[in-house]
């Protein structure tokens, strides 16, 4: 039986029947997914009261794998799904898995908004810098120069800085990790789940079948050590004032505090536009 | 169901708008969650919505797009709550992809569509009833829709609040279709939500190991699960089996497909709603909906003052088509005629439905709703020439 130090079994929280599951061998979801469902066992959510809102492409079909009330949505659109779920049912946990496609292409909007807004949810962003499911099409977080299926040549776009987005926009809690560090992404995954307002939690994920191969950079286990040599560059880190180190880009919690959570502040002015009403 | 005119009581009779009455209708069938997103001309029903929702004990947000608040509102729904979205035409046809998957996954909500002039931008203020197709048809792939089309303000509180009825019983988006003319125009009217309680949402009950998200029985509707009621089911919009889980298997995507299909031919004695004038000794029946139908109606009473045998079919639940009752009501008829504000909508379903009938359009697409001078003309010249 594999159960690490904490007592925590993966297979709690796994669906067994949705096994085996669909991702390529070595890919870096599977980590994260394991990481998000240790963090939710450390913290003993009650699997009834979490609600799981996934989008589309690889990242969008972890939620099928959880053992709790799970939703795969449309392309893009999992934290507007998530927003009418949480601000309908502040008791549920609600927690967003999204990719760097669907959270920051088709998405983005929502994400900005989210962010803004600061209702209580738990949004990870696996960033693999690539559209994996549709073959290995070029991202907003795709690396300057790197090989992808519509990028013949290298990408030549720049890329996102997603957690630097999340901080402008608002966003009470903004985290990065890698799943090389799989305790320390638990943490911050953990970290983002006890924060009272929006989380969001970038996890930078590889896709080994698709854009691991197509630039050279090796089985799963080089790609993994490659994370620890290089933290993946950003296009913006020395462009934009962001509070982020300049060399690399940084991990761990990047940004924290109390703005009030929305879904309270709307029950609060709820409340207020009903008194109003009975005067 | 056929629907006859009832008389107003003066005590409670109101001067209001239709998408006030809407607004209404939403609160009083139970409603508790609208997300939105503003669009001329159906802002008014959010604006209303903003104050009397958190009265009723729901939620109001405005989001940030179109598509954002369709997600919402199914995303409230999903949580167990009645929820709705007001938009107008370049709005609605932003919020089709999500419509789609509230058919596919069954999720129930209201969507409420006040047609504007089409294409693209078009006419934001002037009215037109070019969305008859995009109702039925918008999101892409197979399934089923309710569209309920009223034609008064009080009609518009009614139609809303079955709206809602519907959506719980028959899972599924239901829109309400109307147009700029009755959303915007006043009429005084008395409200009172129509008789018997409120339909509510068939839950999931019993042991969750025999529990299948998707298994119905002889009525075509699963019951569906409540987060936090110990289901834990996956909800997708992937073509998925009765588990709720995806497949691709030929049978389970066939069984799961008709299903979805044709579940509300289970329920169309519910959900047909339509009122017929003078059909019985009619030479000419005009079919029309929304504002044609009122000026059909008065057209009716023109050439019955002249002696011309005309009637009219107004279908309320335009989708599915009340079928039966249309071809009903002009077994007797020489000439239909279908006065409506686009390019030829209705008229395509009226001709599929009456093969041997002649059937003519009356289409106008100015801005100008179409006056009854002008049906009462064109059906006095079809009596004469039937
Ligand atoms: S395509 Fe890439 S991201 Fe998708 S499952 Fe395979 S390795 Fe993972």
């Amino acid at each position: 039986m594999f159960t690490d130090a904490a007592n925590f079994d993966v297979r709690d929280y796994l669906r067994k029947e949705m096994m085996p599951h669909f991702l390529c061998p070595g890919c870096g979801h599977g980590i994260a997914l394991r990481a998000l469902l240790w963090a939710l066992h450390d913290l003993a959510i009650d699997k009834d009261k979490l609600a799981v809102v996934s989008g589309i492409g690889c990242a969008g079909r972890l939620s099928a794998y959880i053992d709790a009330n799970t939703f795969h949505t449309t392309h893009g659109r999992p934290l507007a799904y998530a927003t009418g779920l949480a601000l309908a049912r502040p008791d549920l946990h609600v927690v967003v898995i999204s990719g760097d496609g669907d959270c920051l292409a088709i998405g983005g909007n929502h994400l900005i908004h989210a962010c803004r807004r600061n209702l209580k949810i738990t949004c990870l962003m696996l960033n693999n810098e690539i559209y994996g499911m549709t073959g290995g099409q070029v991202s907003p977080t795709t690396s300057e120069s790197r090989l992808t299926t519509t990028t013949p040549l290298g990408n030549n776009e720049p890329n996102f800085d997603a957690c630097a987005l999340a901080t402008a926009a608002g966003a009470g809690f903004v985290g990065r990790e890698v799943t090389r560090h799989v305790p320390k992404l638990k943490e911050l995954i953990k970290a983002g789940l006890e924060h009272p307002g929006f989380a969001f939690v970038e996890v930078l994920s590889d896709c080994t079948e698709v854009f691991g191969r197509k630039n050279d950079l090796g089985s799963s286990p080089e790609m993994i050590m490659r994370q620890k040599s290089e933290i993946r560059p950003s296009a913006y880190r020395n462009t934009v004032e962001t509070p982020f180190h300049s060399t690399s880009l940084p991990t761990g919690i990047l940004t924290q505090n109390d703005r009030p959570e929305y879904g309270a502040a709307h029950r609060r002015a709820a409340a207020a536009v009903v008194a109003k009403g009975a005067k | 169901m056929n629907v006859h005119d009832k008389s107003l009581s003066k005590s409670t009779a109101k001067l209001l708008s239709g998408n006030s009455a809407c607004a209404q209708g939403a609160v009083a069938a139970g409603c508790k969650f609208f997300a939105g997103y503003p669009i001329t001309p159906s802002s008014e029903i959010a604006e209303k919505l903003v104050t009397s929702l958190p009265q009723a004990g729901g939620v109001f947000i405005q989001m940030e797009d179109e598509i954002s608040a369709m997600a919402a509102v199914i995303g409230a729904s999903m949580g167990g709550v009645k929820a709705m979205t007001a938009t107008s035409g370049p709005g609605f046809s932003l919020k089709q992809e999500n419509i789609g998957y509230a058919a596919g996954a069954e999720i129930p909500c209201v969507i409420v569509n006040v047609m504007r002039g089409g294409p693209s931008t078009g006419m934001p203020t002037r009215p037109s009833q070019a969305d008859i197709m995009q109702t039925r048809f918008g999101s892409h792939g197979d399934y089923p829709m309710i569209v309920l089309a009223p034609s008064s303000v009080r009609e518009i509180y009614e139609e809303t609040i079955r709206a809602f009825d519907l959506a719980e019983i028959c899972r599924t988006p239901v829109i309400v279709l109307y147009d700029q003319v009755i959303a915007q125009s006043s009429e005084t009217v008395a409200l009172a939500p129509p008789s018997g309680v409120r339909a509510e949402r068939k839950w999931a009950s019993g042991p969750r190991a025999d529990y299948k998200p998707y298994a119905a029985g002889i009525d075509g509707i699963p019951a569906m699960p409540r987060p936090g009621d110990g289901y834990r089911t996956h909800t997708t919009g992937l073509t998925h089996g009765e588990n709720g889980f995806p497949t691709q298997n030929p049978e389970a995507v066939e069984r799961a497909m008709s299903r979805l299909y044709s579940k509300l031919d289970l329920h169309r004695e519910l959900i047909e709603s339509w009122e017929a004038i003078r059909c019985e000794d009619a030479d000419v029946v005009i079919v029309a909906i929304g504002i044609s139908a009122r000026a059909a109606k008065r057209a009716v009473e023109i050439c019955r003052a002249k002696g011309v045998h005309v009637g009219l079919f107004r279908p309320i639940t335009l989708w599915p088509f009340p079928e039966a009752a249309l071809q009903q009501a002009c077994k007797g008829a020489r000439a239909v005629l279908v006065p409506e504000l686009n390019i030829g909508q209705l008229r395509l379903e009226v001709e599929r439905l009456l093969g041997r009938h002649r059937v003519e359009g009356l289409h106008q697409y100015s801005g100008e709703p179409i006056t009854p001078a002008q049906i009462a003309a064109r059906a006095t010249t079809l009596a004469s020439e039937a």
